[in-house]
């Protein structure tokens, strides 16, 4: 746990202790009373039980006070909450994709990662997209948490107060690999952020062939250390022959640039031996040609590294 | 009236009637009580099924990464679990096991008001249950969407969810068909004499949580209709890449899903209401504020669903309306436990099995209704959210309430069902195991969610070792503790001594007639004067 990592930390903590508080307080002294009767007016020490009348001004007490206490545990959790809503007007903006599995951020000069950098002590409000199914972004160190809707637009904003990295977690279930859906976001000053900022994306063919794989989600159902996911692993893959199935007959083919165009175009089209169909989409509209050639360059690369 | 001390008695229901034998005199009954035995065996049967579901979990989780399950086994397993316990065992539970086989008998009807009606329904039950069981093998595997059908998640999916959408939908008509059976019981069939409010406390919850099944149920059931009809024929209700809509899904189905828990937990207080009078020898104190407080929990519990989607991007004024309901539904609950402890005040307790888990569920309600709290206000739901702190809270009510006040009534009212006495010791002995096992199983959740634990993960951060470890411990102790008490009740079944009429000294009609009860309920027509719990 971190002390006011976020600017909305200290108050949640406050709202959580206001409402545990007066909650202990009615759990051991309704189970203390509950227990000492149990002790007091044991049959053995009282047989006979004396009856009482109900008394209607206790009823109406144990009514109404609980409604006032609760009614102010309904207070103080809005006023915190509000301000999470309002978003400041000189917050810096970064559009976060969720999907299954991975999170994307996007800054307003284009640059595209898989890690949020934030400077420390700045507003910042992140515009939440999802393209396929719900998610849930959730900083627990920063007390926040907003789902990303596809086909909806929806926002969380906050101030990080304490440079450091934290955990970013997906809270909505989302399918086989929910729980490996996560991230990092690292909080630095704010010189550092904006150097960072100012670095360009790599350049290098196969570098950007492994950001566009990590951009749109492929290892997280293609690993890159050769362990076994949804889909096959992309470690050794170019040049090495496999044996896939076509239409329910088997061959073996070449993993060359013209396979891995067909696989990344028509994934369903062969599949590969021990693994099923159905699980990919077809990226023809998503992932332009030119994307395609930096992913075999990247490919080709790892072919010729050292094994 | 009758006072025989024979379990053996000749006429008991447990005698052959009819005109077949065996198993089938059993199916073809329409005697409520043998219905309410038939739900009995089968949520026995389906308990059992989620608690192995949920303790292969619990094995999983013990140590962080891969275990024994992979990852879409785990989602399977977690999405069964709530089917089975939510649709198969929680909901129709009490009310149809006990609501069955004392509803007639506490108000001195002979039977239900639609008795081959009820059968009917136990059909429905079964082959709604069936279905359930069939969507977990063939096709593409067992449905990995959670029991909460989330779209569009449960329309993209290619496992078995169709089928078990339509499980779902199948046992809806169950509880509906039994809810309109007692509300008709109810308003048509009490005793002479038996005026709305010398009702016992049981039938009261019964016809508040009968109102409910009636009129939520449908909405689910249109709801899981939609998914079907979007998941066969791609129509878009939901699903916004077929210009859908996603929030729409979880408002119809927390519509009605939030006052599922009402149909849980209200049958738990009636049958904590009656438990607590008997044991103490006392006059339950506020019945009318007990009474009150039913239909206030039925009416409120409507209007608070959204509290589920505190984080969906719904609009911040529907946040905050629904966080004040939420709050408002708490109080109804609170006076129900001060009037239960107030029972207890110069009463002569009688500490038994039964009594101890009644205790225990008091107690597991009020951390449960507690912690609630913290859920319902906006600024600490935020971060508990779609937590363990949910799952912790969650099994409390369900589990620590409902669970709970079922294994105090089958010890309650076991005598009287089976003619027999279960074994005190051993009773004892399995409820301090079960207690310690549910403990030490979900209060480390709480913990585990402050820290930020998301729910439905087949894999943790190490960081939550700890908590996760403990709690496996728990699930492990808790299962050890369900075996002995079942084994008790089982063998006393058949093995116990034989129980008198009226054993614990109860006031309400059930205890005036033998155990077990003869074939009709009542050799004469019932005439009511007093109240049902005017203990002298």
């Amino acid at each position: 746990m971190f002390e006011g990592a976020s600017n909305f930390a200290k108050g949640v903590d406050g709202a959580f202790l206001f409402i545990l508080a007066i909650s202990f307080f009615f759990l051991i002294g309704l189970s203390a009373v509950m227990i000492w009767f149990m002790i007091r007016y044991n049959r053995k020490k009282h047989p006979k039980a004396e009856q009482i009348k109900d008394n209607m001004k206790l009823e109406v007490a144990w009514t109404i006070i609980p409604f006032l206490i609760v009614m102010l545990m309904f207070y103080y959790g809005y006023v915190v909450f509000k301000p999470m809503r309002i978003v400041p007007k000189d917050a810096m903006e970064v559009n976060v994709t969720g999907m299954m599995w991975s999170w994307k951020f996007e800054y307003a000069n284009g640059k595209i990662t898989n890690e949020l950098v934030l400077p420390v002590g700045k507003a910042v409000k992140l515009n939440l997209f999802s393209p396929d199914v719900i998610h849930s972004l959730y900083i627990p160190a920063f007390r926040i948490k907003e789902d990303l809707v596809p086909g909806k637009e929806n926002y969380m904003w906050f101030i990080p107060n304490i440079e450091g990295s934290y955990e970013i977690l997906c809270a909505e279930y989302c399918g086989l690999r929910h729980s490996f859906m996560e991230a990092k976001t690292r909080i630095v000053t704010d010189e550092e952020f904006q150097k960072w900022l100012a670095e360009p994306t790599p350049i290098a063919e196969e570098d950007k062939g492994l950001a566009i794989l990590q951009n749109n989600a492929c290892i997280s159902c293609h690993s890159l250390d050769g362990s076994k996911l949804v889909g096959p692993t992309f470690k050794g893959l170019f040049g090495t022959e496999r044996t896939v199935i076509e239409a329910g007959k088997e061959r073996i083919v070449v993993a060359d640039s013209a396979y891995i165009k067909r696989a990344i175009l028509e994934p369903d089209k062969e599949i590969v031996k021990g693994y099923n169909p159905g699980m990919m989409r077809a990226y023809d509209k998503v992932i332009t040609a030119d994307d395609i050639k930096s992913i075999i360059a990247y490919f080709e690369s790892q072919s010729k590294l050292p094994k | 009236m009758t006072s025989n001390n024979s379990a053996l008695h000749p006429g008991s229901y447990l005698d052959q009637q009819g005109k077949y034998k065996g198993i089938l005199g059993w199916l073809t009954s329409t005697d409520h009580k043998r219905i309410g035995i038939l739900y009995l065996m089968c949520i026995l049967v389906f308990f059992l099924v989620g608690v192995t579901l949920g303790g292969v979990m619990k094995l999983e989780l013990l140590r962080p990464g891969e275990q024994y399950i992979d990852a879409q086994t785990y989602n399977g397993f977690f999405t069964v679990h709530g089917v089975i316990m939510i649709f198969m065992v929680v909901i129709p539970g009490l009310a149809a096991v006990f609501g069955n086989f004392f509803l007639p008998i506490m108000i001195g009807a002979k039977d239900v008001a639609f008795p081959r009606l009820n059968l009917f329904s136990w059909y429905i039950y079964l082959v709604g249950s069936g279905i359930a069981v069939l969507s977990q093998f063939g096709g593409n595997g067992a449905p990995d969407t959670g029991w909460t059908f989330y779209a569009p998640y449960s329309i993209d999916s290619n496992t078995n969810v169709t089928t078990a959408v339509l499980a779902a939908f199948v046992l809806g008509f169950s509880s509906i068909l039994t809810g309109l059976n007692f509300i008709v019981t109810i308003h048509r069939m009490r005793a002479k004499g038996m005026t709305w409010f010398k009702m016992p406390l049981f039938p009261w919850s019964l016809y508040a949580t009968a109102w409910i099944q009636v009129l939520a149920t449908p909405i689910v059931g249109i709801t899981l209709l939609m998914v079907i009809a979007e998941r066969t024929f791609r129509i878009g209700f939901f699903d916004p890449s077929l210009g859908g809509d996603p929030i729409l899904y979880q408002h119809l189905f927390w519509i009605y899903s939030h006052p599922a828990v009402y149909i849980m937990i209200l049958p738990a207080m009636g049958v904590v209401t009656e438990i607590i009078p008997t044991f103490c020898q006392r006059k339950v104190f506020g019945y009318q504020a007990i009474v009150l407080s039913s239909l206030a929990i039925a009416g409120v519990g409507y209007l608070v669903w959204g509290h589920h989607m505190f984080t969906s991007g719904m609009s911040d004024f529907s946040r905050m309306a629904f966080s004040f309901l939420t709050f408002v539904v708490a109080i109804p609950s609170a006076i129900k436990v001060f009037n239960w402890i107030a029972t207890m005040y110069k009463g002569s307790i009688r500490i038994n099995t039964t009594f101890l888990y009644t205790l225990s569920f008091v107690f597991q309600f009020m951390i449960g209704g507690l912690t609630g709290l913290t859920l319902g206000s906006l600024a600490t739901n935020i971060h508990v959210h779609d937590t363990y702190y949910v799952v912790a809270h969650f099994h409390y009510i369900v589990f620590g309430g409902m669970g709970f006040a079922f294994f105090a009534a089958i010890h309650y009212w076991f005598p009287k069902m089976f003619g027999r006495m279960y074994n005190e010791k051993l009773g004892k002995i399995g409820w301090a195991i079960v207690f310690s096992g549910f403990t030490l199983l979900y209060f480390p959740m709480f913990v585990l969610g402050l820290q930020g634990m998301p729910r439905r993960y087949f894999d943790y951060l190490p960081e939550y070792s700890v908590g996760h470890f403990i709690s496996s411990i728990g699930g492990f102790v808790l299962i050890f503790g369900i075996i002995i008490m079942v084994f008790n009740l089982i063998r006393s079944a058949r093995k116990g001594e034989l129980a008198p009429a009226n054993p614990w000294d109860g006031k309400t009609l059930e205890w005036t007639i033998a155990s077990p009860p003869p074939l009709e309920n009542f050799d004469n027509d019932v005439v009511v004067t007093e109240h049902p719990y005017d203990y002298k």
